[in-house]
């Protein structure tokens, strides 16, 4: 072993109170990926362990969700779906939605969550609400598969945009991940958090597109209602699975500013706070 | 390759304490204080925190460790080891000063960190072995090794909710004794486990120190550090006290915790608890030839004297001597009082007592308690942990002896045995 150890040049580490911000380690990040893997992996077989139905919790939350609004919104309210039959329309948002709503719950409760770990063991701590992006992607791919189900059912063929998906989805992440790292950072000093996310979540379905067509805002009001990340995610998905009319550049441009800000302020809290977690928490 | 392996400079941690009133852990109490005063609020922006609010775990500690030494780190509780032992694994950042690892450093501040109750065997060994920094394939590589060392292969695959303790953390010191790290720092995980498992822990450690590899180690096993370390360093009150070889630091350590100096004496600033009349002053054990000892044969008598200095007169006292265990178990009592002998009175000066002792202690250290005190029940003086002697497993004459390895229970009886004799049920 020692001459495993003398062939690969000593690391040096130097370590000292940190008076800048220091930038993210992408680096150190990559060096503990099986890490990230292996704790993603324990999220996911957990929860597969100890629930009865397992993956069909992915596909029901969304289904019933989508059986509610279409009952509600659909046929008694009359929202109109840009010519897609209507349960499609609102699965198709409730994906994403759905993938952002459990990754930020997860992810605002990471920390706390493994607080054992971040007082007993070293490494980057922003692994462990990165993590928290895995195993809803899992429940994504799951429902993904029944949406496409019920797009044949409904005889909605997918177009050639399709190939803006994963640029959406990327969208989808960087939006939970910003806001996962502002709750998750927040959660070590004030665990009011928890009861704020489920708040805002349940808030956030409602002014993002789910329900309804972006087209329903009042124009005048539609550069204010994209800075929510997720309506360009959602307009996105929806025009790259459905082909409903326009593509949303305009939403997307301006969705994705707000993300991208979103994200970078939230990996500066992060990073400022960090130093502090395992002396709070 | 330089051979310094950690290398510290006026490292200091300050921690906040107290100060309830400026603390607020939820939004709504932060925001009730913010509405109650928002001027002392924004004044108090930007102002250092009171200093009588602040405490310095760890003050202008610098050392260096070259490689493949094995450094023991010693202190009473809450002197700075813990906090030391997380600044070196980066948990926490310092506030001030400056350290420098060179080599991939692993830390075992605690067993099976990670462990996850419903994941199997198995899956915990890759995932606490991933914790502690491992990488996959490095797990897969050693996976055969640690099993076999944990001895659970037959649980490999069952949850290890439904393990004993006591193969839970076989099988989480068999990872974490896995870790090849160039440098190693470890807290008393060696505190737990069966005493066989303990030494075959002492032993795969050595045998990590054997290789070249640094190790720093936290212990209150003097004899575990005695035995691993090649150098020792003394905390206390978040300072280095003495650095140096293992056995003028574990002196050191034995001194500051034992109110007991050269002797037997017993200072007057000791941790004591009573009126103050009297104080314990010197406590000394001999042997039934009236040799002063620090160790007991198997079976032989011992007498323990005590020196008390009586500052007021007084009356109606009884003494008591108690022998007790390191960890703290009292295993006998003797008190120079019963229905034949009431309590007794000492004048102002100097007093000695002596109780003969006849007991077979089995082979342990033992440590002395003494309480005088009025029979009301008022204690006069008590001092606890003062002498340390060990009983031998050798008798004097070495006709007698009790195996190592094998004590269970405190004293041997006088035993006599009849038989066998060849019986039948009927």
């Amino acid at each position: 072993m020692a001459e495993r150890f003398q062939q690969t040049a000593v690391p040096t580490i130097v370590v000292e109170p940190s008076r800048r911000l220091a930038a993210v380690n992408l680096r150190e990040l990559w060096d503990y990926r099986d890490l990230l893997l292996f704790l993603a992996w324990r999220d996911i077989s957990i929860r597969y362990k100890q629930t009865a139905m397992g993956a069909a919790w992915a596909v029901v939350q969304p289904l019933m969700t989508m059986l509610i609004f279409t009952i509600f919104f659909g046929n008694m309210a009359g929202v109109p779906s840009e010519g897609v039959a209507y349960p499609v329309f609102t699965l198709a948002a409730l994906l994403p939605w759905q993938y952002f709503s459990t990754t930020l719950g997860n992810a605002a409760q990471s920390l706390v969550n493994n607080s054992n770990l971040l007082s007993k063991v070293y490494f980057p701590r922003l692994l462990i609400p990165v993590t928290s992006l895995l195993p809803s992607a899992v429940d994504f791919v799951i429902a993904f598969v029944v949406l496409l189900g019920m797009m044949f059912f409904y005889r909605v063929s997918p177009t050639w945009n399709v190939i803006w998906l994963p640029a959406f989805m990327a969208l989808a992440v960087v939006t939970a991940l910003g806001a996962g790292l502002w709750f998750a950072a927040m959660n070590v000093k004030y665990r009011d958090v928890r009861y704020i996310v489920p708040v805002l979540v349940q808030f956030g379905i409602f002014v993002s597109p789910v329900a309804y067509p972006s087209s329903l805002v009042p124009a005048p009001w539609r550069p204010l209602y994209a800075l929510n990340p997720m309506v360009g995610v959602i307009e996105g998905f929806r025009w790259a699975l459905l082909g409903t009319a326009t593509p949303p550049w305009r939403f997307v441009a301006l969705s994705s500013v707000a993300a991208v800000i979103l994200l970078i302020t939230g990996l500066f809290y992060f990073r400022r706070t960090e130093k502090t977690f395992a002396d709070v928490i | 390759m330089s051979d310094v392996a950690i290398s510290v400079k006026n490292l200091g941690k300050q921690y906040r304490i107290g100060g309830r009133r400026e603390r607020h852990d939820t939004f709504t109490a932060a925001l009730t204080a913010a509405l109650a005063s928002p001027f002392r609020r924004l004044r108090r922006i930007g102002k250092p925190v009171p200093a009588e609010q602040l405490f310095w775990a760890l003050r202008n500690i610098s050392f260096e460790l070259s490689r493949g030494e094995v450094l023991g780190v010693i202190g009473r509780n809450g002197a700075g080891k813990s906090t030391l032992l997380k600044l070196l694994s980066r948990i926490t950042e310092p506030t001030e000063g400056r350290m420098e690892i060179h080599g991939r450093l692993g830390s075992l501040l605690e067993v099976g960190t990670g462990f996850h109750p419903e994941l199997t065997g198995r899956e915990n060994i890759y995932l606490n072995g991933t914790i502690l920094g491992m990488r996959r394939h490095e797990i897969s590589r050693k996976f055969d090794e640690i099993v076999a060392f944990s001895g659970i292969e037959t649980f490999l695959d069952t949850p290890v909710k439904r393990y004993s303790s006591g193969m839970y953390v076989r099988l989480a010191f068999a990872v974490a004794a896995h870790l090849e790290p160039e440098i190693l720092v470890v807290d008393e995980v060696l505190a737990v486990g069966d005493v066989e498992f303990q030494k075959k822990c002492l032993g795969k450690m050595s045998e990590v120190a054997g290789e070249g590899r640094t190790v720093l180690f936290v212990s209150h096993n003097m004899a575990a550090v005695k035995n691993l370390c090649t150098q020792a360093m003394l905390l206390q009150d978040g300072k280095i006290v003495t650095r140096g070889d293992v056995e003028s630091s574990v002196v050191a350590y034995l001194d500051l915790n034992s109110p007991v100096q050269e002797h037997g004496m017993i200072s007057e600033t000791a941790s004591r608890i009573g009126t103050g009349e009297a104080l314990l002053r010197r406590v000394t054990l001999t042997d039934d030839a009236g040799q002063i000892n620090d160790q007991v044969m198997l079976g032989q008598p011992f007498n323990i004297t005590t020196l008390f200095e009586i500052k007021n007169p007084i009356e109606d006292v009884f003494l008591e001597v108690g022998i007790s265990t390191l960890d703290g178990l009292r295993v006998a009592t003797v008190q120079n009082i019963d229905e034949a002998r009431p309590g007794f009175s000492l004048k102002p000066g100097l007093h000695e007592i002596t109780a003969e002792i006849d007991v077979t202690l089995l082979p342990r250290e033992y440590v002395i308690d003494v309480v005088i005190g009025h029979l009301s029940g008022l204690i006069v003086d008590w001092v606890e942990r003062t002498l340390q002697f060990s009983a031998l497993n050798v008798a004097r004459d070495s006709t007698d002896h009790y195996r190592w390895g094998e004590v269970r229970g405190f004293v041997r009886p006088k035993s006599v045995w009849h038989g066998p004799h060849p019986v039948s049920l009927d």
